[in-house]
């Protein structure tokens, strides 16, 4: 009855069984351990990881006082995928906006060309920014719309409505600045410009995780192994000013009505003690969802509040180049502090003098009275001190070794090892420079450049670099690179300008005596010693620019300024009391002279500035 | 009289520790697959494991009892039983409820079942019957009629239900019957009936040229040609007939190539042309030398050619769309992650996300999160990848391959035909369920739902499942009744 003759199929089956059981083994082994991109699909699919944004960092100034900190901010954002049954008009009458605005939203956000890293799966930021009372109404009624989100953020404060140049503003991330640095997802925020920039990274603090688990529904079923895998975020480190927020703010109300700028440098170390750029704007106004229309304004405004007038407005520096010429000259061998040049007053030829003083000068008395004509023939008697050559060859060479040594105080060139950001580089004309507006090596020699003699022509300088060619004569002989961080790094970075020692004492005692007796006379602070220099640049664009720039006290000088208000004339009418308040209030932390205070604050050179 | 065997020494208690082992898996994996991070008790009978206790406990009752009846009446009333699992699928055709698109469940209060599972022990039973009977024959056609018969009425009431995979079960008893004398060659066509389907599927999106035939049925038609070749050049060793052959395709190949440019020609009927025209090549051959070898090949190349030419509308009409669908993203045809191929492809990611050691029990972040659906019933197998990774499924495999083996040890040392024919049943359809179920788990079979044996979740599963084995084991501890 049995059929035995069959009896070997029952290996066959065995084999089949047995051969389905090993592929499948197989297959396990292939997608268990070979592939990895099951792993990976777990992690997406189960883990919502939501980005911790750490605060960022705090600034202060020299004095510990808080300039600008944080205030908690919302960012709505929303998984495309997971949204469902959404009730539109409660959810835009809950964010109080119009649907209108919600449908471009949405629309910008599918919107690749736009949004280049748009994904249904990812959140994406619906709207940023938004205040605690913008949330309050939403924040109850979140559960009734999935697939939106609350992410917290922190927006900037600023205690002081000032130095919106010196501190910048942050913004939205570039969309360059998010291919260059992965640490950036779409809708983060960096420093755009000033110091929020230069010390992004630092300030930015580390961004943290927190894992959430979510299931199939999208629905938020707690944290990942009670939030042992998340990571907390890290605050960014607080930055401490060389700024002087007392000697900032004076400075912005002084300039008040004015067009121009204030540098101030403390010349030992190269710290920025204030930098006053107007008009200017209250940096608050570039925080939160006003920012981008304030900006366009700013953007608008034909007197350029956004353009920092102290680093980036480049200007003729009319006699305030005198000091530094004089000691040039000295240098080279053009003169010596014995040197008399005759001066014929206004009817001097090729460059009047605009001040009456007797003649023969001297040097000390050229600097405290700005003779031009002395400077004409104490630039002429430099380069030309050797004589011309062929082809000018020697006159080039002496122009050369100038041009040097006028760059080795800061000038004709950006800092690159500072933290300020907006700069321009100013500019000494090159020898290049004239063989190729003259069309020839011969066809310029010194009488062609005369201007430069003077501090007028093509050279161009930074209110910054003016302040800080102040310091190096402070420093007799050198300048720390100024800077607005308050570190003890930045005192390495030491630059020499290529002017011995003992040539400054003389332009010390010129310079002091435009206080005593010169064109300063009337900005004295009773008691202190000053040096200053008065300039008056001449320009295409209306009244003469006035200049001041100086240091005090005279003996270990703490304080060098440079002070621009354009189109105001005189530099003794605008910038030299200007200059004097500011000595004042850094050195004696308060100012006495209250009358001579208010009127300066009362000049009003631009009125479009006054109104806006 | 036969003799009184005690049954705590005849049963095989192997295979029952085998099956223990096996439901523990399934119940520990079921709680792993339905818990939902609020820790509820594996024996929360509001919750599907302690549910599943309940079912296992009430299972192995069942089993016990079955073991009570004497052996010989599962023979005597094995027609009975038939008749009455046909009476009971009837009736759920009329009084069942629309579950999901398939009426096959019967509701008693709070209890549902589903009497399709018991349809396969009954089948199982009534062809182990009727192949037991006196002179009966495989081969005789008079009794291949009745077998018919005997698996068409449940097979067909199932489907009527709408329980596609169910019915599919049917195909196992193909394995009995190779072991019980049906020609091999069946299994072999098979095979190749379901490797033809798939190059011609799986190529018909691929056009030759535009408009003028697939690549799909080009492939088919070569196949068919080259096993021409290989039978006449190895096997016939008519060598000069063989490579006439392929020059033959190579020139008709040639021709309508340069026909094509200037006239439409689609290269499906030149392909069918040149198959046909190798067939009667053949018949030539045949009759000129009176081979009489070649008639085999000539049936295999004309039928191969009418399968491949119906297959693409077969599989286009005669199945249902979200069949069809399964089918297409199973051969890659479709890759629609959150449509028809959600499933598989979240299964993939659970068990792949397991790794070597598994993320160990209740860590599964895919299954807890019920990102695969039908976790604890179809799908259960996720689980036990995700939580267990690899050592645990294979583990499980290696359970499940010395329940069969030990499963077919005993069909085969039974001593009559009627036990022996129901032990290769109960093998073939555990294995059949198995095969189907981890290799769609896996992504290597098309979503068919039928549960993994003593793992997915359910009573009626389970329960069919422990009778189908029981009443094997007691027709095994009454063999050695019958020894005289």
């Amino acid at each position: 009855m049995i059929n035995d003759t069959l009896q070997n199929r029952k290996t066959v089956i065995a084999i089949i069984m047995s051969a389905v059981i090993l592929v499948y083994i197989l297959r396990l082994f292939t997608i268990q351990i070979i592939e990895s991109r099951y792993k990976e699909g777990a992690d997406s699919n189960a883990f919502l990881k939501k980005t911790q944004f750490p605060p960022r960092g705090l600034i202060y100034d020299r004095n510990h006082t808080l300039l600008v900190y944080n205030k908690p901010a919302y960012d709505i954002a929303l998984i495309m995928r997971e949204i469902r049954d959404l009730d539109t008009l409660a959810f835009c009458k809950a964010l109080n906006i119009d649907k209108a605005f919600f449908i471009l939203r949405i629309a910008e956000i599918k919107d690749r060309n736009k949004n280049t890293g748009y994904s249904s799966y990812t959140p994406q930021l619906f709207m940023t920014q938004l205040r605690n009372e913008d949330i309050a109404t939403i924040q109850q009624s979140m559960y009734k719309f999935p697939g939106f989100y609350i992410q917290n953020r922190t927006l900037r404060e600023y205690a002081f409505p000032n130095a919106a140049h010196v501190l910048g503003s942050i913004g939205e991330v570039s969309r360059s600045k998010l291919e260059s640095d992965p640490y950036y997802k779409q809708g983060d925020y960096a420093g755009r410009d000033g110091l929020e920039k230069t010390y992004e990274n630092v300030l930015r603090g580390e961004k943290g995780v927190e894992i959430l688990l979510r299931d199939a529904k999208g629905r938020i079923k707690g944290k990942y192994e009670n939030g042992k895998e998340d990571i907390a975020p890290k605050a960014g480190n607080n930055l401490m000013l060389s700024l002087d927020a007392q000697l900032q703010v004076l400075g912005e109300t002084l300039m008040a009505g004015k067009v121009g700028s204030i540098v101030a440098i403390e010349p030992s170390t190269g710290e920025i003690l204030a930098m006053v750029s107007n008009p200017s704007f209250n940096p608050s106004i570039l925080v939160g969802r006003q920012r981008s229309k304030n900006y366009m304004q700013l953007v608008n405004d034909p007197t350029k509040p956004l353009m920092n007038r102290a680093t980036q407005a480049q200007y003729s520096p009319g006699s305030a180049f005198k000091p530094i010429q004089a000691l040039v000259c000295q240098q080279m061998g053009g003169i010596s502090q014995n040197t008399i040049f005759s001066c014929n007053g206004p009817s001097s030829s090729p460059i009047k003098c605009t001040h009456h003083h007797g003649s023969p000068v001297s040097l000390l008395s050229a600097i405290e009275q700005s003779c031009n004509p002395y400077f004409w023939s104490a630039f002429k008697s430099t380069v030309e001190k050797d004589g011309y050559g062929a082809k000018n060859a020697i006159f080039r060479k002496n122009y050369d070794d100038w041009v040097d040594r006028m760059k080795s105080f800061g000038l004709g060139e950006k800092y690159t090892d500072s933290d300020i950001y907006e700069q321009s580089r100013g500019y000494i004309p090159s020898q290049k420079f004239y063989n190729k507006v003259y069309r020839a090596e011969n066809a310029w020699r010194a009488i062609t450049i005369r201007s430069l003699s003077i501090g007028q022509g093509e050279v161009l300088v930074t209110p910054l670099q003016l302040c800080n060619s102040m310091a190096v004569i402070c420093n007799e002989g050198y300048y720390i690179t100024p800077h607005l961080l308050r570190c003890d790094s930045m005192r390495k970075h030491i630059h020499r300008a290529k002017v011995d020692k003992k040539y400054f004492p003389i332009v010390y005692e010129g310079m002091a005596r435009v206080f005593e007796s010169g064109t300063a006379r009337a900005s004295q602070i009773p008691g202190l010693q000053m040096c200053g220099k008065t300039g008056t640049a001449e320009n295409s664009h209306g009244k003469d620019h006035s200049i001041f720039v100086g240091f005090a006290p005279r003996n270990n000088p703490k304080i060098a300024i440079a002070v621009v208000v354009e189109n105001a004339g005189f530099g003794s009418l605008y910038a030299a009391p200007i200059f004097s308040l500011m000595v004042e209030q850094y050195l004696y932390r308060k100012i006495k002279r209250t009358e001579l205070l208010n009127s300066t604050v009362a000049k009003v050179t631009n009125s479009y500035v006054k109104e806006r | 009289m036969s003799k009184n065997v005690s049954i705590k020494y005849a049963l095989d208690w192997t295979t029952i520790f085998f099956y223990v082992v096996l439901v523990f898996m399934g119940w520990i994996s079921i709680y792993g697959a339905s818990y939902d991070f609020d820790q509820a008790s594996i024996f929360d009978f509001n919750q599907r494991a302690g549910k599943q206790f309940i079912w296992i406990l009430t299972g192995f009752a069942i089993g016990g009892m079955l073991l009570l009846i004497d052996a010989k009446m599962y023979s005597i009333f094995s027609y009975v039983i038939y008749i009455g699992a046909i009476l009971l699928l009837i009736i759920t055709i009329f009084v069942a409820k629309d579950i999901k698109g398939s009426r096959s469940w019967l509701e008693f209060g709070p209890i549902r079942f589903q009497p399709a599972e018991l349809a396969k022990m009954a089948t199982a039973l009534a062809l182990s019957k009727y192949m037991s009977s006196y002179n009966y024959k495989l081969k005789a056609w008079k009794d291949l009629i009745p077998l018919g018969v005997i698996l068409f009425i449940p097979f067909s009431l199932i489907i009527l239900q709408n329980e596609t995979g169910s019915a599919l079960v049917f195909v196992a008893f193909l394995l009995m019957f190779y072991r019980e004398g049906m020609n091999g060659i069946v299994l072999l066509i098979g095979t190749y009936a379901v490797f033809l389907f798939i190059i011609v599927i799986r190529f018909s999106i691929i056009p030759v040229q535009v408009d003028r035939g697939t690549l799909g049925f080009l492939l088919a038609m070569g196949i068919v040609l080259l096993t021409q070749f290989v039978y006449a050049f190895f096997f016939t060793k008519n060598r000069k007939e063989a490579l006439f052959l392929v020059i033959g395709t190579v020139v008709i190949a040639a021709i309508s190539y340069v026909i094509n440019i200037w006239f439409y020609l689609n290269y499906n009927y030149v392909a069918v042309f040149a198959t046909i025209a190798s067939c009667l090549y053949w018949v030539v051959i045949e009759i000129m030398f009176r081979f009489k070898r070649y008639w085999f090949l000539i049936l295999f190349s004309l039928g191969s050619v009418l399968f491949s030419f119906s297959a693409e509308y077969l599989f286009e009409t005669a199945l249902q769309p979200h069949q069809t669908q399964r089918i297409k993203e199973l051969l890659s045809m479709e890759n629609d992650l959150n449509g028809a191929g959600y499933n598989v492809h979240q299964s993939k990611i659970a068990i792949g996300s397991g790794g070597f050691w598994g993320k160990g029990f209740l860590n599964g972040t895919q299954t807890k999160l019920k990102y695969v659906p039908e976790q604890d019933t179809d799908f259960i197998f996720c689980t036990v990848g995700e939580e267990h990774g690899f050592w645990g499924s294979t583990l499980v495999l290696f359970v499940y391959w010395l329940l069969l083996m030990r499963l077919l040890k005993i069909a085969e040392r039974q001593r009559d035909q009627f036990s022996r024919v129901y032990g290769y049943c109960v093998a073939s359809i555990f294995f059949f369920h198995l095969t189907i179920n981890i290799g769609m788990v896996l992504g290597i079979m098309p979503v068919i739902g039928i549960p993994l044996p003593f793992f997915s979740y359910g009573g009626s599963s389970l329960w069919g499942f422990t009778i189908l084995l029981f009443i094997l084991l007691r027709l095994d501890a009454a063999r050695l009744e019958r020894m005289r």
